[in-house]
C-alpha cells in the first residue's frame, strides 16, 4: 500500500507545552500494521515534558491504539500487554484482583512503552527499583520485524531506558506486584524544614513514599513540605472524583509568584499540624493530577519546563542550594517534589542513582531557561544527573558527562538502527547517539 | 441475568471501544471478525476488563459459509443474546468510478452480509422473548451525497432493514438500535481530509451503551449531528443536487 494511507501530517507537542514538532504521524490499530510501517520512533501518550516523543520534520508512530492486555497469568502475576497500554488503566483492573504495576509514575497515562523507554521510577523506588526492573521480556519491532528480547543481554539493557532507541517497544511482560487491597492508606505530615525533610525520608520505613515542597519558602522555612506515605490496603473508600478539565489556557497571573506563595502556604497548611492518615483510592494517590486533564494548559500558551535531577546521597546540601536559588527565583509553581532514590536501574541510559530527586515545574518564561541552565550546572557539579523524561533545554556536552554507559549504548542503538531511523528531537539535540 | 454480545466486526476500532465497555459492564462476548490473531488480544482484554467470557470466530461478510457457527455459538448462551454489528468498507467513491464492480462488495460488506447473519439471529432472540440488536449505519446514509453515495447507499439500505428488523423484534420482547455514528477517529478516517469534530471510539461506544440501556430507536453520535443531518436532509433536491457537502 502506498504510504499516505498511513500517514497524516500533524503539529503535536511534549507535555510542557514548550517545544513543538511537525511531521507525519502513523497510528496502526493492529500489530500486523505496525510491523508493516517503514522505521520510526514511537510516541505514546506524550507525557514527557520536553522533546523525547517528538520529531520535527521526521515521522512518528502513535502506539496509542496498541494498548490491549494479551495475557495475565493470576498465580504468578506476569502480564502481557501492548505497548501502548496505559499503566493507570492497568492499575484500575488489576488492582481489586490483587495486583499492581510493580512501579507507576506521577500520571497513570504514561504507557508501557514509556514507561520502558524512560526507565521510570515511582514512590516506591527506594525498595522496588524501576520500571525496566520488573519487565522480563520485551517484544521491539525493528525495521517490520518483531523479536523477542529477555533480561541479561545487552539490547535489552538498551531497550531498558533506552529512549526507543531500538526498535519500537510492541509489547512487553511485566511481574506485576502483589498489593494487598486497591485502597491505599496514607500518612501526611508537615515538615517543617530541609534538614528535617531529608531525615524523614531517610527514616521512612513505607513501601511509598514522596515529598512534596514549597518551593517558593525561604529563610528558616527553605525546604518545608509535606511528606507522604502510603502502603496498599483493602477495604471501601469512596468512588474517585469524576475527572475534570481545563478548558483553555490560563492567563499568565494564574501562575504568579504571589499566587504560588499563597496557594503553597495554604496547601502546606491543609495538612494539621500533627499529620493524619487518610484512606484514598488508589489513583488518587499516585497520579494526583491526572484528575485534572489537560493540566498542562494552566500554564498558558507558551508552557512550562520541569527541571529534575538526582544527586548522589552525601551531595544534598547541593539540592538545598538548587532550593534556594529557586526561592529567590520567584518563578516556582507549586509543584515541586522531593525524593529518595535507591540504587535500582535498569538499562544502561536510566536516570535513577542513590540520592535524592528534585524535581520542580517552571512556567516557560525568558527568565526560567537561565535559571534551570544554572541548576543544570549545580547537578552537574554534585555528580548527579537530569531527567532525560523532562529536559528540554540542557546542553548536550553536560548530559553526555551525566550518563557514563552512554557510548556504550549508542554502540548498541546503531547495530539495531543503523540510519538513525528512530532518532527524535531529543537524541538530536542532545547528540545522544554520537558513536565515542 | 446473563447477557452476552456478539460483537461482527470486532477488529474495528469502534468495536474494540464497545468491547471494553461491555466487558466492564461483565457481559460475555463473542467477537467475530477476520483477523483471529488480533481478536484473540481483544478477546483477552476483554477477559482482563470483566468479560466471564471471550470467544474468537471467524466471520467474513462476504462469505455466507461463515455465518451459521455464530448462530450456533449464540444459541449455546445462556441469558440475555445481544448483537453489535460494526462491519463495513468505504472505498474511495473516485476507485469504485473506476471499478464499478466494487459496489457488490461495499454492499455485502456494509448492508447485505451483516443482515443475513442478523436475519438467522432473530428467531433465536424471538424464542428468548428478549435481546438487543446495535446497528452501526452511518451519518452518510441519510442522503446521498457525491462523495460517497455508494457507501452512503449500502447503509440506506441497512438503515431501512434495521428498521424493519425493530419492527419485527419489538412484537417479542427485542430491541434494535440504529446508531449512526459522524465522524470517528478510527483507521477508515485517520488519513481523510476535512474530518471535523472527530469523536473518539470511546465516546461512540457510551452513546451506543446509554442507548441500548434507554432503549432508543434511532441515535446520532456525537449528538449534534442529528442537526446537522436534519439541515441537510431539508435541502431541497433542486439545490442540493448543485453542492459538494
Amino acid at each position: 500500500m502506498p504510504s499516505n494511507d498511513f500517514w497524516k501530517t500533524y503539529t503535536y507537542t511534549g507535555w510542557g507545552r514548550a517545544l513543538s514538532a511537525t511531521g507525519e504521524i502513523a497510528r496502526p490499530e493492529r500489530q500486523l500494521a505496525l510491523t508493516t510501517l517503514p522505521a520510526a520512533p514511537a510516541m505514546g501518550q506524550c507525557r514527557s515534558y520536553g522533546d523525547a516523543a517528538l520529531n520535527d520534520g521526521g515521522r512518528i508512530v502513535d502506539m496509542s491504539r496498541l494498548d490491549r492486555v494479551i495475557g495475565f497469568d493470576e498465580t504468578s502475576g506476569v502480564l502481557h500487554v501492548e505497548g501502548g497500554a496505559q499503566l493507570g488503566t492497568l492499575a484500575r483492573i488489576f488492582a481489586p484482583r490483587g495486583w499492581l504495576p510493580p512501579v507507576m509514575p506521577g500520571t497513570g497515562f504514561a504507557t508501557v512503552g514509556g514507561a520502558i523507554a524512560m526507565d521510570v521510577h515511582g514512590k516506591n523506588h527506594h525498595h522496588a527499583g524501576t520500571f525496566g526492573q520488573h519487565v522480563i521480556e520485551i517484544t521491539l519491532v525493528q525495521n517490520g520485524e518483531p523479536i523477542a528480547i529477555t533480561p541479561g543481554n545487552s539490547l535489552f539493557r538498551a531497550t531498558v531506558g533506552g529512549l526507543g532507541q531500538t526498535g519500537v517497544i510492541a509489547s512487553a511482560k511485566i511481574q506485576m506486584l502483589a498489593a494487598k487491597g486497591d485502597v491505599m492508606m496514607v500518612t501526611e505530615r508537615r515538615i517543617p524544614g530541609w534538614d528535617a525533610f531529608l531525615s524523614q525520608l531517610d527514616a521512612s520505613e513505607a513501601t511509598y513514599s514522596v515529598g512534596w515542597i514549597d518551593a517558593t519558602a525561604r529563610g528558616d522555612n527553605l525546604g518545608r513540605g509535606i511528606l507522604e506515605e502510603g502502603e496498599t490496603g483493602a477495604g471501601l473508600v469512596p468512588a474517585p472524583k469524576p475527572s475534570k478539565s481545563i478548558p483553555m489556557n490560563a492567563p499568565r497571573f494564574a501562575l504568579s509568584s504571589p499566587v504560588v506563595r499563597a496557594f503553597n502556604s495554604l496547601y502546606y497548611r491543609r495538612v494539621p499540624m500533627a499529620g493524619r492518615t487518610v484512606v484514598k483510592p488508589i489513583q488518587e494517590f499516585f497520579f494526583p493530577l491526572d484528575r485534572l486533564h489537560n493540566w498542562n494548559r494552566l500554564y498558558g500558551k507558551r508552557g512550562f519546563h520541569q527541571f529534575q535531577c538526582v544527586v548522589p546521597s552525601d551531595q544534598s546540601p547541593a539540592l538545598r542550594d538548587m532550593l534556594a536559588a529557586i526561592a529567590v527565583s520567584g518563578l516556582a509553581s507549586p509543584l515541586a517534589v522531593l525524593k529518595r532514590m535507591g540504587p535500582g536501574t535498569g538499562g544502561m541510559m536510566s536516570f535513577p542513582m542513590e540520592g535524592y530527586t528534585l524535581a520542580v515545574d517552571f512556567p516557560a518564561r525568558t527568565e526560567a531557561a537561565p535559571l534551570i541552565h544554572r541548576l543544570e550546572e549545580m547537578t552537574l557539579a554534585a555528580k548527579g544527573r537530569i531527567y532525560l523524561a523532562k529536559d528540554a533545554l540542557s546542553h548536550a556536552d553536560h548530559i553526555q558527562a551525566m550518563y557514563p554507559e552512554r557510548a556504550a549504548w549508542a554502540e548498541e542503538a546503531a547495530k539495531a538502527d543503523p540510519d538513525g531511523s528512530l532518532q527524535t528531537d531529543l537524541i538530536k539535540r542532545l547528540n545522544l547517539r554520537r558513536l565515542k | 441475568m446473563t447477557q452476552t454480545w456478539l460483537v461482527l466486526g470486532a477488529t474495528s476500532s469502534m468495536a474494540r471501544a464497545f468491547i471494553r465497555a461491555v466487558a466492564q459492564d461483565g457481559h460475555a462476548v463473542i467477537l467475530a471478525g477476520r483477523d483471529l490473531n488480533d481478536m484473540e488480544s481483544t478477546a483477552t482484554d476483554a477477559r482482563a476488563h470483566g468479560a466471564p467470557l471471550a470467544q474468537v470466530h471467524r466471520f467474513d461478510a462476504r462469505d455466507p459459509d461463515t455465518f451459521p457457527a455464530l448462530i450456533e455459538t449464540m444459541t449455546e448462551q445462556d441469558g440475555v443474546l445481544n448483537a453489535a454489528v460494526f462491519v463495513g468498507s468505504m472505498p474511495e467513491q473516485s476507485t469504485i468510478d473506476a471499478d464499478p464492480s466494487l459496489i457488490d462488495g461495499t454492499i455485502t460488506d456494509s448492508f447485505t452480509g451483516p443482515a443475513r447473519v442478523l436475519q438467522m439471529l432473530a428467531p433465536v432472540l424471538e424464542a428468548r422473548g428478549s435481546g438487543t440488536i446495535v446497528g452501526v449505519g452511518s451519518v452518510a446514509g441519510d442522503r446521498g451525497r457525491i462523495g460517497n453515495y455508494v457507501y452512503g447507499a449500502a447503509k440506506a439500505g441497512f438503515h431501512t432493514y434495521l428498521s424493519g428488523l425493530r419492527n419485527r423484534l419489538t412484537r417479542t420482547g427485542g430491541h434494535v438500535v440504529t446508531v449512526k455514528p459522524g465522524f470517528v477517529d478510527t483507521a477508515m478516517t485517520w488519513t481523510v481530509e476535512g474530518m471535523f469534530l472527530v469523536a473518539a471510539p470511546q465516546s461512540v461506544a457510551r452513546d451506543i451503551l446509554r442507548a441500548v440501556t434507554k432503549k432508543k430507536n434511532v441515535i446520532y453520535t456525537p449528538g449534534f449531528w442529528r442537526l446537522i443531518m436534519t439541515i441537510i436532509r431539508l435541502v431541497p433536491e433542486p439545490i442540493f443536487k448543485k453542492l459538494s457537502v
